[in-house]
């Protein structure tokens, strides 16, 4: 695909040309899809070792309270996600969600308390208008910033402690959803003790200036790999994780996409701050009563993938309609076809028989527990 | 004879039917391949009908039938090992053997000069 001028460029476009990816459009950027080993070893390679994802198109927001107490940054983010903020510890950081009015999905992001302001990661796709919408509804008693100067990447597999251990000595110390500074050759980065692979990792925002020369720091570590788009879709989908877009949006609500796990008891009915969140009443009401849909796993009985849009019935002839594949693909891993999708509440149970219409055939597919894989965080 | 077409099939004819597999270029541009359903033996195509499917981690795509005619043979091998079309695609990864409606036909395809450098 010829590259399009119009397509923006993170700080390591160039390093990405150098080791041969094949870049495609994504969220108006230019981005690495794969490198020349390819999908499957790449997606392999993450589980095996450690695999580098250049994530620097999505969007770093800081949020400063006016008022200097990090509590009133966090009380006012709060009125727009599920989620409790204020509970969050100095240097931790949560998964989250912004609502809407109707409860509906408008982005899933990471908010981590840095002590004197709060930093989110928000997806590339969304992260302009989650700028307006957190400007509108906190600019008030915030200043919100969107950290353009910075680059992030992360680390991900069952290496990556040790690779980075080689720069900073201290990453041991820090457990899943840490957040911590820390110089490496003598770059002032931030790391968190997370990802979207289902494997233990870090993602690192560096400073754009030292960019490259850090992300090649970690690349010339023998166990380093470089991973594209690509594996990283196939990684998150055996880790059972949502791509937003695809399986979750401003049509779905965080109890139907089986996040409410990410909604803590403390926003809850009968919390401290229940409620006070965009589409409060139906979310709190879905947590109480349940959906109509729910988001699950779905293992394909034989080896085709059913990709996302498919269409699941609950007999072999398509006549019940029973729901829709969101994500589909190979995983590597699984060695096997997996998928996830939105089903008629009946039909969600784990072990119920559908059949997901792929090119005029009613394959069967099982709905099946997330995640595929095992999850390796160092909890 | 051997030929290609536009879709990156190869072709080589013998005696009125042709094998049918896709060419180095197109398995490259696909990425490793994990599944590959082949259409039933007997089955007629016209030209440009979907003939077989492949998959890659990412997306499935669509071969094409080069030219009118009905599925003689298929190669169950690509099937139970899929990967056998990125390392051999030209040779031991062929998908069907199509006996061709009018073995003509195939003049009007591409030789290997011009499929060369059409995927330059």
């Amino acid at each position: 695909m010829e590259p399009t001028p119009r397509l923006k460029h993170t700080p390591l476009h160039a390093l990405h040309l150098s080791l041969g990816a094949r870049m495609v459009p994504f969220a108006g950027y230019e981005m690495p899809v794969q490198y020349p080993d390819g999908v499957l070893k790449e997606h392999l390679h993450t589980r095996a070792a450690a695999g580098l994802f250049d994530v620097s198109h999505m969007g770093q927001i800081a949020i400063r309270p006016r008022s200097g107490r990090i509590a009133d940054a966090a009380l006012a983010l709060e009125r727009l996600v599920p989620v409790d903020v204020l509970g969050l510890g100095e240097g931790r950081q949560r998964y989250a969600l912004f609502t809407n009015d109707d409860g509906g999905i408008l982005d899933d992001l990471m908010i981590a308390n840095r002590g004197d302001h709060l930093f989110l990661v928000v997806n590339a796709a969304c992260k302009d208008a989650d700028f307006q919408h957190l400007q509108k509804g906190l600019g008030d008693t915030c200043l919100v910033t969107m950290l353009n100067d910075r680059a992030l990447i992360a680390l991900q597999g069952p290496r990556a402690e040790a690779v980075l251990g080689e720069l900073w000595a201290d990453v041991a110390s820090m457990r899943f959803m840490d957040v911590a500074e820390a110089d490496l050759h003598d770059v002032a980065c931030v790391i968190s003790r997370s990802g979207y692979t289902g494997e233990d990792g870090f993602e690192i925002s560096i400073p754009i200036a030292s960019a490259v020369d850090v992300t090649q720091r970690l690349l010339e570590h023998p166990d380093v790999m470089p991973i594209g788009l690509g594996a990283r879709d196939s990684l998150r989908l055996e880790a059972g994780l949502c791509l937003y877009g695809n399986d979750m949006d401003t049509s779905t609500t965080p109890v139907e996409a089986a996040l409410e796990w990410a909604i803590q008891k403390s926003r809850r009915t009968g919390g401290e701050r229940a409620g006070g969140f965009p589409g409060a009443d139906r979310i709190l009401a879905e947590l109480a009563n349940g959906t109509s849909r729910r988001r699950v796993g779905l293992k394909p009985d034989g080896r085709a993938p059913v990709r996302g849009g498919a269409k699941l019935f609950a007999d072999a002839e398509g006549r019940s309609a029973a729901g829709t594949v969101t994500s589909g693909g190979f995983g590597p891993s699984v060695d096997g076809p997996i998928a996830m999708g939105y089903v008629d509440a009946t039909q969600a149970g784990n072990g119920t028989k559908l059949f997901a219409e792929v090119r005029g055939k009613y394959l069967p597919v099982t709905v099946t527990a997330l995640p595929f894989v095992k999850q390796t965080y160092k909890r | 004879m051997l030929k290609f077409t536009e879709e990156h099939e190869w072709l080589k004819i013998e005696g009125g039917v042709a094998t049918v597999g896709i060419t180095e270029h197109a398995a490259g541009q696909l990425g490793d391949l994990v599944f590959v359903e082949l259409p039933e033996v007997g089955a007629n195509f016209s030209k440009g009908d979907s003939a077989a499917t492949v998959e890659s981690v990412k997306a499935a795509s669509d071969v094409y039938c080069p030219l009118d005619g009905e599925i003689v043979e298929v190669n169950q091998a690509i099937v139970e090992d899929p990967a056998l079309v990125n390392s051999d695609a030209q040779g031991a990864a062929w998908f069907f053997k199509l006996k061709l409606a009018d073995p003509s036909s195939a003049n009007a395809l591409l030789d290997e000069a011009a499929y060369k450098e059409l995927v330059g």
